[in-house]
C-alpha cells in the first residue's frame, strides 16, 4: 500500500507557484530524502502531507485526507519540524507526560530510557537545554511513538556534526523497523546518502527526478574521463560536465557502464553532485525530456 | 515458520487492542498544559488572596473599636461599616482574576504561534476544536469558578478572624455574624459570577480569543481599537452612542445581571432576578455571538502556522 499519493498537488501563495502540480507516490516502509534547492517547495508538500496547509489537487496520507484529518492522522503520523518548535516554558517531565496523555500510541518507557542516555535532566526547561539536547529530547518523544509516518523537515538544522551523526545513528537503529515510513528533507544531503532507501529531488513545485537507491546506482554513472577519451565521452552524451583538479568529470543517466569504463575511472554519484547536475539547466531539460 | 507466526500474532494482538484515549482525556492533559504553561493563571489570584489578607490583618487590630463606636450609627451606615472589607477583597480578588483572563485570551492563540511550538502541538493527535475550547474555558469557567472559591475562603478567614480578635477583646461576636450573613453572601456572589463573569462576559474572551489567533503582533490593539473605531464613526455620522453603550453594558454586566444599579453585587440587599435575566435578549444574543467567534476562532486555527 502506499503510504502517500498524490495527484495533481498544488499550492501557491498569492502569484507564487510553491507547488506546482506535484505528482508523488511513497510507499510503505521506505526512508526518502527529499532534496531541493531553498524555495523548491520542500516544506510546502511536508504542511500538506502533514495536514498543516490546503491544497488543491488530490493526496491522501494513510488513506486519509491530511487537511480534513488532521488530528486523526496525527495518531499514526509524527513530525518534527525544525529544531525550535518545542515550547520553551515546558519542563522535560511535563513534555513526556503530556505526549502520554494525548497520544494513544505513545510508550513512555521507551521515551524515558532513550532519554536515560542523555545528559537531559527531567527537571530542566527547554530553554535551559542546548539546542542539540531539544533535538535529542524531541527525537526521544517521537521515537517512543509507534507511528506509521515519521516526517523530519531539516530535523539537524543548527547542529554540530556529532549530534547530526547520533541523530541518525538512533533513528536507524533504535526506530527504523521497515514497516515505518520515514520523510526527511535536508541541505546536508552527503550525512543521509547511506541512510536512504528512496531519492527525490524537487524543484519549483515539481518532482524531478524520483528513484530508489537501488536505480540511482545502476541508472547513473560518474566517469573521471581520460583525457584522451574527452571527446568520444562527450558524444555519449553526458547530463553534466565538471571540472575538478584539471580532470574532466561526466555524469551519464542510463549509459552502460563497462562501455564508460573503458574512457576512464567510473563511479557512482554522490546525492549531491547528482543534484547539482538534475537542478542544471542541461539537466533539467532531460528530466523534462523523460 | 515458527518465528513468522510468532510475528503474526504479535502483529495481530497490538491490532486487536486498538490503544484509545478519551475525547475527555485530551481535554484534561490540554488543561493540564495550560496551567504549565500560564501559572499566572492562579499565581496571580492567590497574591491577591495574600494582599487582602495581609492589609486585613492590620485593619482586623482595630475591629474592636470600631465595633465600640458601631451603636452610634444607624442600622443601614452599620452594615456597610461591617461589610466594606468583605466587598473589598471580593472585588480585588474578582479585578486580578478579569485582568488576567483578558490577557490570557490575548496571548491564548497567539503566543503558540510566535513561539512556533504550534508547529509541536499540532504534531500531537489533539484537534483544533479541542484546543480553543480548552482554551476558551480558562477565562470564561475556570478562572471565575476559581475566584468564587478563593473569594469565599477569604471572606471565610476574613469573618474566622474577626470573631478571634473580638473575643479576645472580651466583645461579642454576634453583631458581626448576624451582619455578615456568609452563606448568603457566597450564594449572591456566586450569582454574580454565574450571571456576569461567565455567561454575560464569554463573547468579550472569545472576541480576543479570535483576534489572539489572527493578529500578527498587538494582540491588545487589535481587540480594541477596532470596537472603538466604530464608537468613533457611529458619533461622528449619526451622533448617537448606542454602540458604545451595548459595549458598556456588555462590560459591566447590564441592567439585566445587575438590578440594583449602584449596589455592589454581594450587597445581601440585593434580589436574586434568575427569571429576568434568563429571559434577557442580551444574553441569547450574546452566548449565540460568542459562539460564532470561538467556530471563527477554531477555523482559524486550522490555518494558521508560525508568524
Amino acid at each position: 500500500m502506499a503510504c502517500i499519493e498524490a495527484r495533481g498537488l498544488r499550492k501557491t501563495f498569492g502569484a507564487t507557484v510553491a507547488l506546482d502540480g506535484a505528482n508523488l507516490r511513497i510507499e510503505e516502509g521506505r526512508i526518502l530524502g527529499l532534496i531541493g534547492p531553498n524555495g523548491a517547495g520542500k516544506t510546502t508538500a511536508l504542511n500538506a502531507i502533514l495536514g498543516l496547509t490546503p491544497f488543491q489537487g488530490e493526496l491522501k496520507v494513510l488513506g486519509r485526507d491530511p487537511w480534513t484529518e488532521r488530528d486523526r492522522l496525527m495518531s499514526d503520523v509524527c513530525f518534527i519540524a525544525d529544531v525550535a518548535v518545542m515550547p520553551r516554558w515546558i519542563r522535560v517531565s511535563q513534555a513526556v507526560e503530556y505526549v502520554a496523555g494525548v497520544h494513544p500510541r505513545f510508550d513512555r518507557a521507551k521515551a524515558e530510557s532513550f532519554l536515560a542516555r542523555t545528559t537531559i535532566r527531567h527537571t530542566s526547561k527547554v530553554r535551559e537545554l542546548s539546542k542539540g539536547m531539544v533535538a535529542q529530547l524531541h527525537l526521544a518523544l517521537v521515537m517512543a511513538i509507534d507511528a506509521r509516518l515519521l516526517v523530519l523537515d531539516e530535523p539537524t538544522l543548527g547542529l554540530d556534526i556529532l549530534y547530526r551523526k547520533q541523530f541518525y545513528d538512533s533513528l536507524l537503529n533504535d526506530y527504523y523497523d521497515r514497516s515505518r515510513t520515514i520523510i526527511v528533507t535536508t541541505h546536508q544531503v552527503e550525512e543521509i546518502q547511506n541512510v536512504l532507501t528512496d531519492l527525490m529531488f524537487i524543484d519549483r513545485g515539481r518532482i524531478v527526478l524520483s528513484c530508489t537507491m537501488d536505480e540511482l546506482e545502476s541508472r547513473f554513472v560518474e566517469l573521471m574521463v581520460h583525457p584522451e577519451h574527452v571527446a568520444a565521452a562527450r558524444a555519449l552524451k553526458p547530463m553534466q560536465e565538471r571540472q575538478v583538479l584539471g580532470r574532466n568529470i561526466l555524469l551519464f543517466d542510463r549509459v552502460d557502464r563497462e562501455q564508460l569504463a573503458a574512457l576512464g575511472d567510473v563511479r557512482t554519484p554522490s546525492i549531491a553532485d547528482l543534484f547539482v547536475a538534475v537542478m542544471s539547466p542541461a539537466g533539467q531539460a532531460k528530466g523534462a525530456a523523460q | 515458520m515458527n518465528t513468522q507466526s510468532n510475528v503474526l500474532s504479535e502483529s495481530l494482538e497490538s491490532q486487536a487492542i486498538p490503544p484509545v484515549i478519551s475525547p475527555s482525556q485530551r481535554v484534561y492533559w490540554s488543561m493540564r498544559r495550560e496551567l504549565w504553561e500560564n501559572r499566572s493563571i492562579y499565581i496571580a489570584p492567590l497574591s491577591a488572596v495574600a494582599l487582602v489578607l495581609f492589609g486585613f490583618l492590620i485593619s482586623v487590630l482595630g475591629l474592636p473599636h470600631k465595633m465600640r463606636s458601631l451603636p452610634a450609627l444607624d442600622p443601614e451606615h452599620q452594615r456597610r461599616a461591617i461589610l466594606a472589607p468583605y466587598e473589598f477583597a471580593a472585588g480585588m480578588i474578582m479585578v486580578t482574576t478579569l485582568i488576567v483572563g483578558v490577557f490570557y485570551a490575548l496571548d491564548a492563540l497567539y503566543g503558540e504561534r510566535r513561539d512556533r511550538s504550534i508547529l509541536f502541538w499540532k504534531s500531537l493527535p489533539v484537534s483544533d476544536l479541542t484546543t480553543v475550547l480548552t482554551k476558551a474555558s480558562i477565562p470564561i469557567l475556570i478562572l471565575p469558578l476559581l475566584t468564587v472559591a478563593l473569594i469565599v475562603a477569604t471572606q471565610f478567614i476574613m469573618l474566622v478572624l474577626s470573631t478571634v480578635i473580638l473575643m479576645g477583646a472580651g466583645l461579642s461576636a454576634a453583631t458581626l455574624w448576624s451582619q455578615v450573613s456568609f452563606f448568603q453572601m457566597s450564594l449572591l456572589l456566586f450569582y454574580h459570577l454565574g450571571t456576569v463573569h461567565i455567561l454575560w462576559h464569554a463573547p468579550i474572551y472569545c472576541w480576543f480569543l479570535l483576534v489572539s489567533g489572527w493578529a500578527r503582533r498587538a494582540t491588545f490593539l487589535w481587540a480594541v481599537l477596532p470596537p472603538l473605531a466604530i464608537c468613533f464613526v457611529e458619533k461622528i455620522a449619526f451622533n448617537t452612542s448606542h454602540f458604545a453603550s451595548l459595549l458598556v453594558r456588555r462590560m459591566t454586566g447590564g441592567p439585566e445581571a445587575m438590578p440594583l444599579p449602584g449596589r455592589l453585587p454581594m450587597d445581601p440587599g440585593m434580589h436574586l432576578t434568575p427569571g429576568n435575566f434568563l429571559v434577557s435578549p442580551g444574553l441569547w444574543l450574546g452566548l449565540i455571538v460568542a459562539a460564532g467567534l470561538l467556530a471563527a476562532a477554531v477555523r482559524l486555527r486550522r490555518y494558521r502556522g508560525p508568524i
